[in-house]
């Protein structure tokens, strides 16, 4: 052996490995669990009790889930069921699969079905083009507009004149609108035009209609606001008021800042009462006091009236939120804005507004999703949302003790719908994010 | 010519000032509440005039530019701007602010719009000019200022400098006659401002009426033709540049120069 250092030293490498993966243990499940779950032993202690909390929560709950009571017809036979699968607890599913369709209709007539749900189907057609307006052709903006008068015809019945002389009152607005926008004041043209589309409404609208109907009788079968319910009635009601509360909203904050001591005053006094009041106290007053004010025998719908209570209550709500995003644009932009010639509407509708709102975003989406939770409170004026058809439905001597399944069933439902307003909220957010400031 | 805003292109020194008037003001007062922030201001500004206004801070020159267009009301005294006297007329002063174009310390770029919507917004909902046209403005000035390459991004990914420059664009595609700025390079970094400078000269150049805030006596000394000193809401000197940086006559006047050139 000659002197080299192969004798000296025990081993030398000649050739290099190529480089490898982090091991394991660093990395991939193991790693992250390492990392996050037990780095020490008081993390390491939680996560054990966690996961045996988990593990026995899981447990407890899937059997009570997994329960053979689909085709039970009342809560007796669903625990003769459970006993006989031998188990000593379980959901009565039963009461879903005889009543689901109730809790969505309510007392709606079962062959008419077919007009909510094509309302709703609507109801998705008409809102698309307004949420995703990158991907959804503006022309079904033409539903959009349908929508409010097509919805109620769907809902209500009736002859098909009513909705269309009511579209024909916003037309004549319009018309009278354009025919004085050139000679008088912009906000006197518009306060005739509202003037002149009131009195059509209220004064020709259901003669004419009428008429019209006579000559050509097309109408569907009329439901009574008695029969409306269940989901039906909670997307009715929260549609409308979600619909209607935003530009509400958006203009009571805009009054509130106003330089007109009686706009802003009026505006401050409006928000401030509505918020100091519950919202319950106001259902109430559209099921029983409403009535007192208005003049004998006009018959002004519950639903409508709750709506408008609804409407009301979620725009004042609405108008804070607006006023929150509109305090937080700096000054510069209302200047800037001013600085080019903008006059107000200009500047509030392309410059202020675009900004308030986005800023408003995630306040916005939550009180709509509170405006359409809180429809359920319709419950205590004794109409049929599905909390007040899953009182009815324990009324029934077969399902009188029914509780988690129906509330689990009607908890589910909600939570789809909110949690989607939620992830739009999101996607909004993003989308609208363009680069920092 | 698409430009009605740039007439001449002589050099500064043989900038012709026509005797016609564009600002014109009387004895204006102005008051926040009871702290009298202008007092008897007058002053007559010619068309084609580059006039800088300098004074220490607190002293009203922002608040005086600022009346000019109305984003601030004065109280006593008359303000004429091409030949319209600024009342509460919301007419006359929406009129006032189209042919008026500003530039803030702060820009006061529109965030959600892009550079190009930024420059086309007013001349179509102000002057109501076809989308096409208002377009090929827009993409004209944003060329004069240097950066027609960034018309389809968002305010918010340009630099300072650049933002500036997207101003200055913004307000000359409403072709206004006369041009405010007030202080537009404060906010800027050393080589920002440079390139905002450059276009305010070249601007100036092309015969503008402007007003400039401005603390960049360089600037002041290259295009002015008149700077005017304030101090405690009063016009306390004006004159020629090089009088004015030569031989201020107030105390006043050389004190704050010896402050802002001394070191
Ligand atoms: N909205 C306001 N309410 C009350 N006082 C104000 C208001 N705006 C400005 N002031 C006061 O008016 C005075 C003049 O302000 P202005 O902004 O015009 O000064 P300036 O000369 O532009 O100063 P700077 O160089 O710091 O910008 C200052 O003392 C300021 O405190
Ligand atoms: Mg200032």
């Amino acid at each position: 052996m000659s002197d080299t250092h192969a004798e000296t030293v025990l081993f030398v490498r000649e050739t290099m490995l190529p480089q490898q993966e982090p091991p394991s243990s660093s990395t991939g499940a193991i790693g992250w669990a390492r990392q996050n779950l037990f780095s020490g032993w008081l993390n390491s202690v939680i996560t054990v009790v966690a996961g045996l909390f988990i593990i026995g929560l899981v447990l407890h709950i899937v059997p009570w889930f997994v329960s053979p009571t689909w085709m039970a017809t009342s809560l007796n036979e669903c625990r003769d069921m459970v006993t006989a699968a031998g188990h000593t607890d379980g959901a009565c599913w039963g009461v879903i699969r005889e009543r689901w369709q109730q809790l969505l209709f309510g007392f709606y007539p079962p062959e008419l079905y077919w007009r909510p749900v094509v309302a709703l189907l609507m109801l998705f057609v008409a809102i698309a083009p307004v949420l995703f307006s990158d991907f959804v052709s503006r022309k079904l903006l033409v539903v959009t507009a349908a929508f409010p008068f097509v919805m109620p015809w769907l809902l209500w019945g009736g002859t098909v004149w009513t909705p269309v002389m009511a579209a024909l009152g916003f037309v004549i607005g319009y018309l009278v609108f354009r025919g004085f926008s050139g000679r008088v004041a912009g906000g006197l043209a518009l306060f005739i035009a509202a003037i002149v589309a009131v009195l059509w409404w209220v004064l020709l609208s259901g003669l004419v209609a009428g008429a019209f109907a006579s000559v050509l009788p097309l109408a569907l079968t009329e439901v009574q606001s008695r029969a409306f319910g269940g989901f039906m009635l909670s997307i009715t009601i929260g549609v409308a008021a979600i619909g209607c509360s935003l530009p509400i909203g958006i203009l009571l904050a805009l009054g509130r800042q106003s330089d007109l001591p009686l706009v802003k005053y009026m505006c401050v006094g409006f928000i401030e009462f509505i918020r100091g009041v519950p919202l319950i106290t106001l259902l109430f007053v559209a099921s029983t006091l409403l009535n007192i004010f208005l003049p004998p025998g006009t018959n002004f719908d519950i639903i409508v009236r709750v709506i408008i209570m609804d409407t009301l209550f979620a725009s004042a709500y609405m108008a804070e939120v607006v006023r929150g995003g509109l305090a937080a644009l700096p000054k510069g932009q209302y200047e800037g804005a001013d600085s080019l010639g903008l006059n107000y509407w200009q500047a509030q509708r392309l410059i202020i507004m675009p900004q308030a709102l986005k800023i408003s975003i995630p306040g916005i989406v939550s009180t709509f999703i509170g405006v359409f939770k809180d429809t359920t409170l319709v419950s205590i004026i004794s109409m049929f949302d599905p909390i007040g058809l899953s009182n009815a439905i324990r009324a029934n001597q077969a399902w009188n003790g029914v509780y988690w399944e129906l509330f689990i069933f009607i908890g589910a439902i909600f939570f789809v719908f909110c949690f989607s307003m939620s992830r739009y909220s999101m996607y909004l957010e993003k989308k609208l994010q363009t680069g920092h400031r | 010519m698409t430009d009605t805003a740039f007439q001449t292109t002589a050099a500064p020194s043989s900038l012709k000032v026509s005797d016609e008037v564009a600002i014109e003001i009387v004895n204006m007062n102005k008051w926040y509440g009871n702290f009298h922030v202008l007092r008897d201001i007058n002053l007559t500004v010619n068309r084609g005039e580059r006039i800088v206004i300098a004074g220490p801070s607190g002293s009203g020159k922002s608040t005086m530019i600022r009346c000019i267009n109305r984003l601030e009301e004065h109280q006593s005294g008359k303000i004429i701007v091409d030949g319209t006297e600024l009342t509460s007329d919301l007419k006359n002063i929406d009129k006032i602010r189209s042919e008026v174009g500003m530039c803030f310390q702060h820009f006061n770029l529109f965030p959600h719009l892009t550079i190009l919507e930024n420059c086309t917004l007013a001349p179509i909902w102000v002057r109501k000019v076809p989308r096409k046209e208002a377009i090929d403005t827009a993409m004209h000035f944003l060329e004069k200022v240097k950066i027609p390459d960034q018309a389809n991004k968002y305010p918010g990914q340009l630099s300072g400098g650049q933002q500036q420059r997207v101003a200055i664009a913004r307000s000359l595609c409403m072709k206004p006659r006369i041009m405010l700025f007030d202080e537009p390079t404060s906010a800027l970094d050393p080589e920002m401002i440079k390139e905002v400078l450059d276009t305010m000269i070249q601007l100036a150049e092309e015969g503008m009426t402007m007003l400039c805030v401005t603390h960049e006596m360089g600037f002041a000394r290259q295009v002015a033709n008149r700077v005017i000193f304030m101090d405690q809401g009063q016009i306390v000197e004006q004159n020629e540049p090089e009088e004015f940086f030569n031989n201020p006559r107030s105390e006043r006047t050389k004190l704050f120069l010896s402050q802002i050139l001394g070191h």
